[in-house]
């Protein structure tokens, strides 16, 4: 039988420092390869794909050794059969869009077009068969690129943001799309990917890399509810801010920020730190009111941007640093927020994640924080 | 301001007027000067048409050396980096700044009988020096860099990413070669294309000093245009005519090659 699980053990040399990573990835899964800019993640889907040669290890799907540095095995790129999606899709130019996803096809001329056009037929855009790439909107080169990986049966799925190309509202659909097209392929798939959204749909285990290394791994859901470091959490979606902790009796935590004020948290930490905290889980409240209630955490904030997502509201804060809150458009109305009103921004010290500060993966005081997104 | 701009323009505009003007004049002249009945009477002299057939036939030989060879090696340079590469590039670009006279020279010193190689070409039987090899070697040595800088230029610009999707798609390194780089390089290996034929069909200096000027054998156009010009300078003329006429077919018909979608040209 071909294929079977991916399984990936490899060390090599990057720039600044080594990459490690010890992955295995079922058929029909998908594993997110998420960190920030030049953690390796790229560098991981081109040692699987053969296009870069590494300098120790062993990459396997199922029974078939792809690389194997000690037993002296590595294939060449196009026997390794391996799919991959590029960045830019890296469409043939010139060639139509059925030429593109023929290219792979061996198999009579005859035959080659029919399956290229059933192929197309299944992203809904055979009927731009005959049309060359220039010609094609970002989301059709998208569909074209992943029929184009697909028509070759690959034994594995690579896929270096294969939607980054796209804007918002198209990416929505391809996400979806590209999710169906990944269970019915029934392959192991590796996806590197910038955005919390993508990783959460179309990958069952993220992992998280720093300067080459997995720092965490887990779900989508595992992650955003304890988030290993700054970067984790603001990838998550959530607001980070910058402070220092101290351990209090009773077993929790109190943070001065950086820039002033100061937050509870429930988890134990000590030193410099990274404190987490999502947008939906802050509630605002006119500054000037008494407060009430039982959460303990209570900044004052300054309202910098008022935004609608979707149903929902998001309001980004300086309080000085950067903190953001969801909430509902009659909240909106009743506390008529507008750029340069204050407001406190209010929430639990349950829902106050602490990390350790250490490490480049903190984000940059005075980054926005930004929804789903951590480093655009 | 908007005086300033119309200044600009009109400067623009009349360089560029200039420009046409000197560099177009002499070739419009050339017709003016020929009557049309003795540019086809002087085409029915055969020696006129031995020497269009040879320069011909030579242009084209030199034409396929060049691109046989020339363009896997602008491939590896314009792919590849390694250490000295800009060595290796500059010298291969070295012909096109060498006067043809000495390139002349240098072809006599390494390929002529007592050259560095003439006893190994003596011994191989080959003989190069007054005869029609020989016009093609110097044509080879004067063109080819026009063709290899271009070549490897486009060879640089096509996107990395296409060839190693060709390789995941299982194509073989040679097959990427084929199927993908030289379709997507298509209009800049074309566009060097029509310069070296272009220089080579031009070729003066190399070819009288290497291969000397016999007629049917080495004397290609432009080297039957300098020996009727000192006899009768109407017939030169009437040579160099053709010989605009032709080379500008042929360029035309290499740049409408690079244009067709077969070669990866816009439709």
């Amino acid at each position: 039988m071909r294929g079977g699980a991916l399984e990936i053990r490899v060390g090599d040399r990057l720039r600044e420092f080594e990459l490690e990573l010890d992955a295995r990835v079922e058929p029909g899964e998908c594993t997110a390869l998420v960190g920030p800019s030049g953690a390796g993640k790229t560098t991981v889907l081109r040692l699987v794909a053969g296009l870069r040669d590494p300098p120790r290890g062993r990459i396997a799907v199922g029974e078939r050794v792809l690389c194997d540095t000690d037993a002296g095995i590595c294939l060449e790129p196009e026997e390794r059969r391996c799919g991959f999606l590029f960045q830019d899709h890296a469409l043939f130019g010139h060639l139509s869009a059925w030429r593109n996803v023929a290219f792979g096809i061996g198999a009579p001329r005859s035959e080659r077009r029919g399956r290229a056009l059933a192929l197309l037929g299944r992203f809904g855009i055979e009927g731009l068969a005959d049309a060359r790439p220039a010609e094609l909107s970002g989301g059709e080169r998208q569909r074209v690129a992943l029929a184009r990986a697909l028509a070759t049966a690959p034994d594995v799925l690579l896929l270096d943001e294969p939607l980054s190309a796209l804007d918002a509202r198209t990416r929505a659909h391809a996400t979806r799309e590209l999710a169906a097209a990944l269970r019915d392929a029934a392959v192991p798939s590796l996806l590197v990917t910038h955005d919390f959204e993508e990783a959460a749909v179309l990958a069952a285990e993220i992992c998280v890399m720093d300067r080459g290394r997995v720092v965490q791994r887990g779900s989508a859901a595992e992650l955003s509810a304890s988030p290993a470091s700054g970067f984790v959490a603001d990838f998550a979606g959530a607001a980070v801010l910058a402070g220092e902790a101290h351990p209090e009796p009773g077993g929790s935590t109190r943070v001065a920020l950086e820039g002033g004020g100061e937050v509870h948290s429930s988890d134990s930490e000590r030193g410099p730190v990274a404190v987490s905290v999502y947008p939906w889980e802050v509630a605002l409240e006119p500054a000037d009111e008494p407060a009430h209630g039982s959460a303990r955490n209570r900044l004052g904030a300054e309202v910098v941007s008022v935004t609608q997502v979707g149903t929902r509201v998001r309001v980004g804060l300086a309080t000085p640093q950067p903190l953001a809150a969801e909430v509902t458009a009659e909240s909106v109305a009743g506390l008529g927020l507008r750029p340069g009103v204050r407001v406190r921004a209010v929430w639990k010290a349950t829902a106050t994640r602490l990390a350790p500060a250490a490490g480049p993966a903190q984000p940059a005081p005075g980054s926005s924080p930004s929804p789903g997104g951590a480093e655009r | 301001m908007s005086a300033r701009r119309l200044l600009f323009g009109g400067l623009l505009v009349g360089c560029l007027a200039l420009a046409l003007l000197f560099l177009c004049l002499p070739i419009l002249a050339m017709f003016v000067d020929v009557p049309p009945g003795d540019l086809v009477s002087s085409l029915g002299e055969p020696d006129a048409l031995d020497a269009l057939w040879l320069s011909l036939r030579t242009s084209l030989a030199a034409l396929a050396i060049i691109i046989v060879v020339g363009t896997p090696a602008a491939y590896f340079l314009g792919t590849r980096s390694f250490r000295g590469h800009s060595l290796v590039t500059t010298l291969i670009e070295l012909p096109l700044v060498l006067p043809p006279a000495v390139a002349g020279i240098a072809l006599l010193a390494a390929l002529g009988p007592k050259g560095l190689l003439g006893g190994t070409l003596e011994d191989a039987g080959i003989a190069l020096v007054l005869q029609t090899a020989g016009v093609v070697v110097a044509l080879t040595f004067v063109a080819a860099p026009f063709y290899m800088r271009q070549a490897q230029e486009a060879f640089a610009a096509v996107d990395r990413a296409q060839l190693e999707a060709a390789r995941t798609l299982g194509s073989s390194e040679a097959t990427a070669f084929a199927r993908v780089a030289i379709p997507a390089a298509g209009q800049g290996l074309t566009a060097g294309l029509a310069l070296a034929w272009g220089r080579a069909l031009g070729e003066f200096g190399a070819t009288l000093m290497f291969a000397g000027s016999f007629p049917g054998i080495t004397e290609t156009v432009p080297l039957a245009i300098f020996s009727r010009f000192a006899l009768d300078f109407t017939s030169a003329l009437a040579l160099s005519a053709v010989l605009v006429v032709v080379s500008a077919a042929l360029l035309l018909s290499v740049k409408l090659l690079g244009r067709s979608p077969l070669l990866g040209g816009p439709g």
